[in-house]
């Protein structure tokens, strides 16, 4: 498997950490329900398709990446630098 | 009051050199991060030219004279060989001096020993000079660079040992095979 | 035996090698079956579970049969193909799977215990009594049914692994390949043509063909001359592609040192991983056999083996040989064979309409339904369309049609399509992205077939590589049709055997039918069908035939197993390459670890680093006495260690206070500048992720350290932290771990020892201070901190002056009663001041267990703080950090009971988490978890320790066991 880094290129899958869903990006206030901090840190969808998820190429640039690609067909749609996003800022 | 002797990672390594290929340390002497802020960058190009140098894009390093800067992140560059002019409040500099140990593989069979120890391909058509890279040796972090028929590699300091085996080991290996 | 004239081997070189410990002689470019079957050898091996004589039945990497032990000093590796292994002078060959000699071998009996071995025989039979299995019966048959013998001793040999890229992989070097490789390389496409054997050709090596109206061996030389001669174009023989993987990855065994004595440096064996933008496989077919009678005796083979080795081997097989086919394409080997001189009893045809034109007998509609002879093939008898035949004949060549070799396309799932014209399955379009089949691998068998759509798939591949296949005039070649009629298996009253190497025969798959296993897999699961080493390359399709015929299904109802990476067998040395030994971790070396070294210090792992452990002095017979002595030179005099391991990163800009106040529970923006401050982390989830001191060096730069362990998943939090939720904040950090050697200096005697090196002496430097210093004109950082209790500092120095600022430190220590100390008394000297590690915070503890949920400020968000606040991480019912006291010795891992009650996991009170005799205190002392235990020093509890045999009472205490005012820090 290899991933296309914005910045760096396409690289080796081996050169990247898996964090895990892109639901970690959206950090509930701080006096959300703790409903809210459950469903943020535990709760997944865990989809046969279509997923976005976070990796850091660790072993390269350091970004954050956000990741969509098919978990059946293991098609990597896109791969864009978390800090890059609209909005990104909190 | 003590007399402190600097001393490099690989004090008192030799070079080695098998089919027409030569690993060897490099001392690069000062390094100095540079970490432009917000909108700095024009600034910093500005503190930069009596060097003859410019904040270098993703991927690629420039040098002039003894001075080189390589990219080795968003938002961050290494200053190699010169001091670092003062960039006021224009970016965040460290002093990296040491942090790194230097290789310089030079000759026929940089691309071929690289396959042995790094996914990136290495070959000029691929990573010519003037290209940079954050990738990784073996399991170490490390900056790439590419400059004419040879290929520098900085690794963490204190994994410098491991550096030079991994690469001795490769360059070894290929050259039994051209006695094969 | 040889035929003269006839082959591409080295005539002039001869090779000597042994088999079973007698010398045989061949020449270069044999394979070792190639050399066996020149030097007359038919029974070349035992069958899995019956033991029967085999002979070689293939010349590829698909053999079932001739699998051999090759032995080297101390070394032996199994399961070696003799059809791929080259032979070289000084080779050690074995035959495997035999208990006495070859020839006699005492397992045999099991032959005759056939009717009872059918499948799903060890399922039946062995199931009771139960106790006998481990002990008796599977020793028993782990012995008997299987394969060759590791050495016992670890490989020590080198293997090598390394990476490709290109933008075109040619995937075999027959008609198919080359005719790719130089359609794209003239077009200028990066191209690696990658070739199981160690000699390009492919099938054209074997065929005895015309191309271009000259012999194919000119063509294919002269398009290796031109590739070889093109910087765009990489040659890799020796190399099988054993898989297809996502985005264009292919992984590739070459063998690099097997063909040859083994060498110091030289790779046994390279596993490469290539990424390629596109693919052509061109792997061409394997021929599969006939399931008839008693198929399996030495002197049976397949028809393209015995042409194979006849024209490139120069080997004859027989000296009468009989083909029985059921295609056109087959009779060729009965022409060359008559050509080359060697007499061919008949040609056996299945078809009742087949033509009969060649110089020999012919019988159509024939059938073998019985073949003789112990060690090897005599006579075969059968019946034809004009009656019963019986033949005397001491080699069969058969051919039941071909198979694509089509496994790569299925490695991503893809399920390969039945063709009803080929009678065989074919490669479905698009089963690996970027990857395409041409040739006999997408079931174009003529020569013509395979140059044409050879060259197709590349002019395709590169239009879709942005490029332009210049043209090129196709060669011109045989263009036979491919005919056959389907025939499987002959039906007799013996066995016929359709895995050789697993000892399968048709009886075995109808049985499973009949006993209901009618799926595909769940038949390979019962028989072990395609289970042996070959994984059913070459009888797979025969199988499933029957399967299809037994449950009254056709052949793609009844579907395929799922072909799996790898194509064939790695060993694992090669895919372990890069990661034995040293080479499995970096090893990093502090600046001081030469001076430690010479000292005698043994040196310990603490994650990469190399950290010493203690510094023995001479008469000290104990590590214990060591420790003792240097965490006396912390508590009386002074102590230096190295603790350069610890993270340090550099964090400046205008957002750098607020950022530290977000990832930190408590507040840095009130720091006061050149102050030290004390900072907790945790994780979003509320647990403590690292602890550590922050230091203050300016308005708007700060300083961190983290704890050794967690220095690389710190700065991964940073960033993520950073790009996340900062990511426009005005903020730079960077890791300055490497940049900085860092020394402890601890004890009544630190602030003296400074002082002799400092070039100003120190003013007024208080507890948690940190400021600019020089030691010899070198600029450094001092800082106020102490991990021992003891007045202590930090001095920090760029790395280069490290090694020369140690031994200056410790040669001055020692002159004033104190010297070096290792990570033992560290652990020491922490454990009386109740400070933690990574062996506290391990991930299940929360502010709160550790007492330290006063630290997360309520005036401020902070990760980690909401879920820190959660129910479950708060109140009695937690275990909580508490110190033990003891007169005897006990471990951590330990675990905690309350006096009187059952040791039990339900009734467990806690663990100890570390533990050291402490030389200040006399006693022994821990640090552990005590469910409420802050509430319940005083308390003895029991200890229990399974592990060590310890079984004692502890007494609960504050984990703070020395100086717990802190007087001595802040003196
Ligand atoms: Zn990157």
């Amino acid at each position: 498997m290899r991933l296309t880094c914005p910045l760096c290129g396409p690289r080796d899958r081996r050169e990247f950490y898996y964090y895990g869903a892109e639901d970690y990006l959206h950090r509930p206030a701080p006096d959300a329900p703790i409903e809210a901090w459950d469903d943020h840190l535990h709760l997944r969808t865990n989809l046969a398709g279509v997923i976005k998820d976070l990796w850091y190429h660790e072993g390269g640039c350091a970004s954050w990446l956000l990741v969509t690609r098919n978990t059946i067909t293991h098609e990597v749609l896109s791969v864009e630098r978390v800090a890059d996003r609209k909005g990104a800022s909190a | 009051m003590p007399e402190l002797i600097a001393k490099t990672a690989l004090d008192g390594q030799g070079a080695l050199t098998l089919i027409g290929t030569t690993l060897a340390p490099v001392d690069l002497g000062i390094i100095t991060s540079i970490a432009p802020f917000a909108g700095q960058v024009k600034a910093i190009d500005t503190a930069l030219k009596p060097l003859g140098l410019s904040f270098p894009p993703p991927n690629t390093t420039a040098a002039s004279g003894a001075a080189r800067l390589v990219w080795t992140g968003p938002d961050q560059a290494l200053l190699i060989g010169a001091d670092a002019p003062d960039l006021g409040t224009a970016a965040a500099t460290t002093d990296q001096s040491g942090g790194w140990s230097a290789l310089r593989l030079s000759g026929a069979r940089v691309a071929d020993v690289m396959a042995r120890l790094c996914p990136l391909d290495f070959r000029p058509s691929a990573f010519a000079p003037g290209q940079a890279a954050r990738a990784q040796l073996g399991h170490m972090n490390a900056v790439f660079w590419a400059e004419k028929d040879a290929l520098m590699i900085l690794t963490f300091r204190s994994m410098a040992q491991t550096a030079w085996d991994e690469c001795a080991h490769a360059l070894t290996a290929l050259a039994a095979r051209a006695g094969a | 035996m040889r035929i003269a004239g006839k082959g591409l081997i080295d005539r002039d070189t001869q090779v000597s090698f042994r088999f079973n410990g007698t010398s045989y002689v061949g020449h270069r470019g044999d394979t070792l079956a190639s050399a066996l079957l020149a030097n007359g050898l038919r029974v070349v091996g035992r069958s899995f579970k019956y033991h029967r004589p085999r002979g070689v039945l293939t010349a590829g990497s698909e053999e079932p049969n001739a699998l051999v032990e090759i032995m080297e000093e101390g070394q032996q590796t199994p399961n070696t193909r003799a059809t791929v292994q080259e032979i070289f002078d000084g080779l050690e060959a074995r035959s495997q799977n035999h208990l006495g000699s070859l020839r006699w071998d005492l397992w045999s009996l099991n032959d005759l215990a056939a009717p009872f071995l059918s499948a799903g025989f060890y399922y039946k039979t062995f199931m009771w009594p139960r106790a006998f299995w481990e002990k008796l019966y599977e020793p028993a048959i782990r012995r008997a049914a299987g394969l060759g013998n590791l050495s016992p001793n670890a490989d020590t040999a080198p293997y090598e692994k390394a990476w490709a890229s290109c933008d075109l992989l040619v995937i075999g070097s027959g008609p198919t390949g080359l005719m790719a490789a130089l359609t794209s390389a003239r077009a200028g496409a990066d191209v690696i043509l990658a070739e199981e054997d160690f000699r390009m050709g492919g099938a054209l090596l074997s065929a005895d063909q015309v191309i271009d109206g000259q012999p194919a061996l000119v063509w294919v030389e002269a398009a290796l001359a031109e590739l070889d001669s093109l910087p765009n174009v990489r040659l890799m023989t020796r190399t099988t592609v054993t898989g297809a993987y996502d985005s264009g990855v292919f992984g590739a065994l070459e063998r690099v040192g097997l063909h040859r004595a083994p060498d110091a440096h030289l790779p046994r064996e390279c596993f490469w991983r290539i990424t390629a933008r596109r693919a052509i496989l061109a792997s061409g077919a394997m021929e599969r056999p006939i399931a008839f009678p008693l198929n399996d005796r030495p002197g049976i083979m397949m028809a393209s083996a015995v042409q194979s080795y006849l024209n490139r081997f120069g080997v004859a097989t027989g000296r009468r040989v009989t083909l029985y086919a059921n295609n056109d394409a087959a009779r060729v080997t009965a022409r060359q064979l008559m050509a080359a001189g060697v007499r061919v009893a008949a040609i056996l045809d299945s078809r009742p309409d087949a033509s009969a034109v060649e110089d020999c007998p012919v019988y159509l509609g024939a059938e073998v339904l019985e073949t003789h002879g112990r060690h090897g093939l005599r006579a075969i008898q059968g019946r034809h369309t004009g009656g019963e035949f019986r033949l005397d004949t001491d080699c069969l060549a058969m051919s039941g049609g071909w198979n694509p070799t089509l496994h790569l396309t299925c490695h991503m799932n893809g399920r390969p399509k039945w063709s009803a014209d080929l009678a065989a399955f074919v490669p479905s379009d698009g089963a690996v992205p970027g990857l395409v089949a041409a040739g006999a691998a997408n079931g174009s068998f003529s020569t013509h077939g395979a140059l044409s759509t050879g060259h197709a798939a590349a002019v395709q591949a590169m239009a879709d590589l942005g490029l332009t296949a210049p043209d090129l005039a196709l060669p011109t070649a045989e263009d036979a049709p491919y005919r056959l009629t389907p025939l499987w298996s002959v039906k007799g009253k013996h066995r016929a055997w359709l895995d050789f190497a697993n000892d399968v025969t048709t009886k075995d798959i109808t049985q499973a039918a009949q006993e209901g296993y009618t799926s595909v897999e769940h038949m390979k699961r019962y028989t072990t069908q395609g289970m042996a080493p070959d994984q059913g390359k070459n009888s797979n399709v025969a199988a499933l035939a029957l399967l299809a015929d037994a449950t009254g299904r056709g052949i793609p109802e009844t579907g395929t197993t799922t072909f799996r990476p790898p194509f064939t067998p790695i060993s694992i040395a090669a895919l372990g390459a890069g990661g034995r030994g040293k080479t499995f971790a970096p090893q990093r070396f502090m600046t001081s670890d030469q001076a430690s070294r010479d000292r005698g210090a043994p040196m310990i792992e603490a994650g990469l680093w190399y950290r010493p452990s203690y510094f023995p002095k001479h008469g000290e017979t104990h590590w214990r006495d060591s420790c003792n002595r240097e965490v006396s030179y912390v508590r009386n005099a002074v102590g230096v260690a190295d603790v350069s391991t610890l993270g340090k990163i550099d964090i400046q800009g205008r957002d750098a206070a607020r950022f530290l106040d977000l990832v930190y529970t408590n507040t840095f923006s009130t720091l006061p500048l050149n102050r030290v401050r004390y900072g907790l982390m945790l994780r979003e989830d509320g647990l403590v992720l690292d602890d550590g001191t922050t230091a203050r060096l300016g308005e708007n730069h700060y300083l961190m350290t983290t704890t050794t362990a967690a220095a690389g998943l710190v700065m991964r939090h940073l960033d993520f932290v950073h790009q996340t939720h900062a990511a426009d904040w005005d903020l730079r950090f960077i890791s300055v771990t490497e940049t900085w050697a860092q020394f402890a200096i601890a004890g009544p005697k630190a602030r003296a020892l400074l002082n002799s090196v400092l070039d100003q002496p120190l003013g007024d430097f208080p507890f948690m201070a940190v400021g600019p210093v020089t030691v010899g004109g070198v600029k450094a950082r001092l800082f106020r901190i102490s991990f021992s209790g003891e007045q202590g500092y930090e001095i920090a120095v760029p790395t280069r002056y490290g090694e020369a600022l140690f031994r200056d430190l410790v040669a001055r220590a020692e002159t004033m009663g104190g010297g070096p100390y290792g990570m033992e008394a560290l652990n020491v000297l922490r454990l009386e001041k109740g400070f933690i590690t990574h062996a506290e915070i391990h991930g299940r503890t929360g502010a709160f267990d550790i007492g330290m949920d006063k630290m997360v400020s309520a005036k401020k968000d902070c990760i980690g703080k909401r879920m820190a606040m959660r129910e479950g991480l708060n109140g009695p019912e937690r275990e909580q950090l508490v110190g033990l006291r003891c007169k005897t010795e006990f471990g951590s891992g330990a675990h905690l009971f309350t006096q009187g009650t059952r040791v039990h996991r339900e009734t467990g009170q806690g663990y100890v988490t570390s533990m050291c005799y402490s030389p200040t205190l006399g006693e022994w002392i821990g640090l552990a978890f005590v469910k409420n235990g802050r509430a319940r020093h005083g308390e003895d509890l029991r200890l229990v320790d399974h592990m060590r045999n310890t079984d004692c009472l502890v007494t609960v205490c504050n984990p703070v066991f020395f100086d717990p005012e802190g007087g001595k820090l802040r003196a």
